[in-house]
């Protein structure tokens, strides 16, 4: 496939956007990614990040409440948001003919989000029934995504739940809501990105049209959320009264996703090696062979690769039956690690991690929502969107040695483990 | 909380500009799908085959889908048993060597089942589809179900079956599906984990030998490829795949009458799950179009009545939504909404309100003109990409229809009248032709509920 058309400039207000035309259907992405996630919220206000998010769509200067989801769904498209550890990206997907409606709506909530005590109030319960849906009414809510970063972590912005405690997020406040907006959504600290079906000349017009006039503010600093890795090995225990079997997540830290990128890209492989697929190495031994677990998987980053900044987490999370315990699974994976780390894989095994991440990454790609966020987050984590089209070429050019070393690097004596317990009586 | 650099403005501050508000630009000119050069033939088999050019990008994704009914009480235990064996080995492959041959091309195979059908989803890079098509006829002719592997993932499933029977939708879903159908087999989605423990291997193959057949069935491929040749191919490596009878069509279901809702027991519960259910009109109605709006007016979108009065006024829940089940030839329609149990009760009322409205207080011109566009939209959307164009297709099919329905039905959403909607909502959304259930904590929600009325308590609970 040829390497698609990309295009990439900065507005005076320092927006950056992202155009990446695609005509082979008559449909356009638009996203606007800012540069502010979870980990920047402060303590005594975890889950602010997230509520701000519903808040964006709650109305600005010239859309009442409703508008929005109104505007992009009656002109034929759909729309979404969603926090991260380090941004917080919103889109569109709508028929082309609605690509300026959708610019419109994004610079409109850019310029002058209407923020109030009202919507704040409804946003509140909307998100405490979303946290009860997702986390306290089902069986493994937060697992791993919440409860794993409090064993590997010990600063508060890697630690803490993302989604909040409800008294935190009972005590928002307008003010939060206006300094946090003042601060973090500044147009410098903001990529803008448009996908599919345009005309680029048109589509820069209508930008300026839209987003030249929304008042420049610093970008603010970016923190450094570094933390040394663990000393040692760092255990915890949550009680899940809903969870009918115990369940167990190992965290280690890994190499840095934007300044280390092939050797974060030889985890990427490594995990494919441990558990994607029957034929991948801990689904051989721990689901069939020994077997231990019901089922095992691997992965770089707690919400899927590339999407935080160091320090970045990778897990290793299994359920498994109650006469099987930690330290059986715990063996298990390390002798496979061990096993790796001394014996680099065959040039076989690696082309069928390769080709499947191959595979997967045109599929995103064919995706127009995946695609537009991918480029977007790439913009502002990477600096450089056309980073996505090149990924397949770079993960095929991880060696087996990259693999080797990768594996030695998740130590038993610098990680995390935490063990879910079946709450009383079990299957609550 | 936070410190910016320069001084903070107020929330009113930040809402608006000397400028002030600004007018909602036009929508342009749309330009429609391109077509799509297809295929849409019986092969040798009776397989029916619908393949479609569609070469974004260098992949091609398949959808079989084969009836796979069965009125015995072992059947969805030995079905589901089925379904995740029948990738563990071949005459000419064990569990490894396919795991491996489909990783080498970029490839996956998935199978799941219901108690309508077999479904097996694939995928790969464009240049292996020899080799995905070769796995699949060897899945299909020659899946060994060796006693081992057998044995081995019933007792996953039994471990699996125990976790989805504590997910709050899975057990909402099993009241509401034995409120409806009572024993039918339709109910009988999640198999019993004691029937699991009473399947041998044997009855597993016997099962694959007589129920997983091509008459009846149909496949849908879609991607870079040369439709002829695809249906050349498969005629070809899916010779060996026959037989006389045909798959097994699930008896037609009842047609759903309105009732009380029951409330269903579940202790310790945060929030309640609300399943109202009616009868709908299936996708081959001359009036489906029309009640596809209604439904979307009422619960089927982001900015329909149900999502804006209980999400985003009231903060009852924090989805609610309203969706078509389609179900051989009939469809039924499910209203959905996760509630806090001190808002369960108020939500009901709310939803039921909803329901009555939308006969009595129809949708105007203007809200029919929104959700007309969000249908032709998003099915544009879903259509765009491979994996999506392949699902709806395959949902289609199994219908009877085909890519004709799929480049018809835009019209017929754009023809549909407000007075056809509101005829539509009005028979279809009446709050007396509804039934259900709320699962929850009975003594929180027991006394509202009943107050509310038209809610019967049940006497079992689940855990």
């Amino acid at each position: 496939m040829a390497v698609p058309e990309l295009h990439r400039y900065t507005l005076d207000n320092g927006l950056r956007v992202v155009l990446a035309p695609d005509a082979s259907a008559p449909v356009v992405g638009v996203s606007v990614h800012y540069d502010v996630g979870f980990r920047s919220e402060p303590e005594g206000r975890t889950g602010f990040a997230h509520l701000f998010e519903h808040l964006m769509f709650q109305g600005s200067e010239s859309l009442e409440k409703l508008a929005h989801f109104r505007h992009v769904q009656g002109a034929g498209g759909s729309f979404n948001g969603s926090t991260h550890p380090d941004y917080t990206d919103y889109f569109e997907v709508l028929p082309s003919a609605a690509l300026e409606r959708a610019l419109f709506l994004e610079a409109d909530r850019m310029r002058a989000p209407k923020l109030t005590a009202e919507n704040l109030a409804n946003q509140i319960d909307v998100v405490k029934e979303e946290i009860r849906l997702n986390v306290l009414n089902r069986p493994y809510g937060g697992f791993p995504w919440i409860l794993l970063p409090p064993v590997l972590y010990s600063t508060f912005p890697n630690a803490h739940n993302g989604y909040g405690d409800f008294t935190d997020l009972e005590q928002a406040s307008l003010e939060d809501c206006a300094a946090f907006f003042d601060t973090y959504y500044a147009p410098a600290n903001a990529v803008l990105t448009v996908a599919g079906d345009f005309e680029v000349d048109r589509a820069r017009e209508l930008i300026g049209r839209h987003f030249d006039d929304v008042p420049a503010r610093p970008r603010p600093q970016r923190p450094s959320f570094a933390e040394p890795p663990p000393a040692g090995e760092l255990r915890d225990t949550h009680v899940d009264a809903h969870a009918p079997l115990p369940a167990l997540a190992i965290g280690y830290r890994m190499p840095d996703p934007v300044n280390e990128i092939d050797g974060y890209l030889a985890n990427l492989v490594l995990a494919g090696l441990l558990a994607d697929g029957d034929g991948s190495r801990l689904q051989q031994r721990l689901v069939h062979r020994e077997p231990l677990v019901t089922d095992i998987s691997a992965g770089a980053g707690l919400f899927g690769p590339f999407e935080a900044r160091d320090p970045d987490t990778f897990s290793i999370t299994a359920i498994h039956p109650p006469d099987v315990t930690p330290e059986q699974v715990l063996a298990a994976v390390d002798a496979e690690l061990d096993q790796l780390a001394a014996n680099p894989p065959d040039e076989q095994e690696l082309a069928k991690v390769t080709a499947r991440w191959s595979a997967a990454l045109h599929s995103e790609h064919d995706r127009l929502v995946s695609r537009t966020l991918a480029l977007g987050s790439f913009e502002l984590l990477y600096g450089d969107a056309a980073l996505v089209y090149g990924l397949a070429d770079r993960i095929a050019g991880v060696t087996a040695e990259d693999v080797a070393a990768a594996a030695k690097a998740l130590r038993p004596d610098s990680r995390a483990v935490l063990v879910v317990q079946p709450g009383q009586g079990g299957s609550q | 909380m936070t410190s910016p650099t320069s001084p903070t403005r107020t929330a009113e501050e930040i809402g608006r500009t000397p400028q002030g508000p600004r007018p909602l630009p036009p929508l342009g000119e749309q330009r429609g799908a391109a077509d799509l050069s297809h295929v849409d033939t019986k092969i040798g088999n009776g397989l029916r085959v619908l393949a479609v050019r569609k070469a974004n990008v260098p992949l091609v994704e398949f959808r079989l889908s084969i009836p796979f009914a069965g009125p015995d009480t072992l059947h969805p235990a030995t079905a589901e048993i089925l379904a995740e064996t029948i990738l563990t080995g071949t005459a000419r492959r064990d569990r490894v060597a396919i795991d491996t041959e489909l990783a080498l091309i970029g490839g996956e195979l998935g199978v799941s089942v219901d108690p309508e059908r077999l479904s097996v989803s694939g995928s790969s890079l464009a240049s292996g589809l020899p080799t995905l098509l070769d796995v699949l006829a060897d899945v299909l002719t020659s899946a060994s179900y060796l006693d081992s592997e057998v044995t081995r993932e019933a007792e996953r499933l039994v471990e699996r079956l125990a976790v989805a029977r504590t997910q709050p939708r899975v057990i909402a879903r099993e009241a509401l599906q034995q409120r409806r159908y009572g024993d039918h087999p339709y109910t009988r989605e999640v198999p019993r984990a004691e029937d699991v423990a009473l399947v041998v291997p044997e009855q597993v193959r016997v099962l694959h030998r007589e129920a997983v057949l091509p008459r009846g069935s149909d496949l849908v491929i879609v991607g870079d490829i040369d439709p002829d040749g695809v249906v050349a191919d498969l005629g070809r490596v899916l010779a060996d795949w026959s037989a006389d009878a045909s798959a097994s069509v699930l008896p037609a279901l009842p047609a759903l009458t309105g009732g009380d809702v029951l409330l269903v027991p579940r202790a310790g519960g945060v929030q309640s799950q609300i399943r109202l259910s009616a009868q709908s009109l299936p996708r081959t109605d001359p009036r489906y179009a029309a009640l596809q709006l209604a439904n979307m007016t009422f619960g089927g979108y982001f900015s329909s009545r149900l999502v804006e009065n209980i999400r985003e006024d009231k903060g009852y829940t924090y989805g609610a939504h309203s969706g078509f089940e389609f179900t051989g030839n009939t469809a039924t329609v499910q209203v959905e909404a996760d509630t806090a149990s001190e808002v369960t009760a108020a939500a009901l009322l709310e939803t039921r309100y909803e329901l009555g409205r939308l006969g009595l207080v129809p949708p105007t011109d203007e809200d029919v003109e929104s959700v007309r566009q969000y249908a032709i939209g998003s099915l544009l959307i879903a259509t765009s990409s491979q994996g999506g164009l392949a699902s709806q297709l395959s949902a289609l099919v199994s219908v009877g229809l085909g890519m004709d329905w799929l480049l018809e039905h835009p019209r017929h959403l754009a023809e549909v009248t407000t007075e056809q909607v509101a005829e539509v909502a009005l028979e279809f959304f009446a709050p007396k032709n509804f039934t259900g259930v709320v699962v929850g904590d009975a003594e929180l929600l027991g006394r509202r509920l009943t107050a509310l009325g038209g809610v019967t308590v049940s006497g079992d609970s689940v855990s």
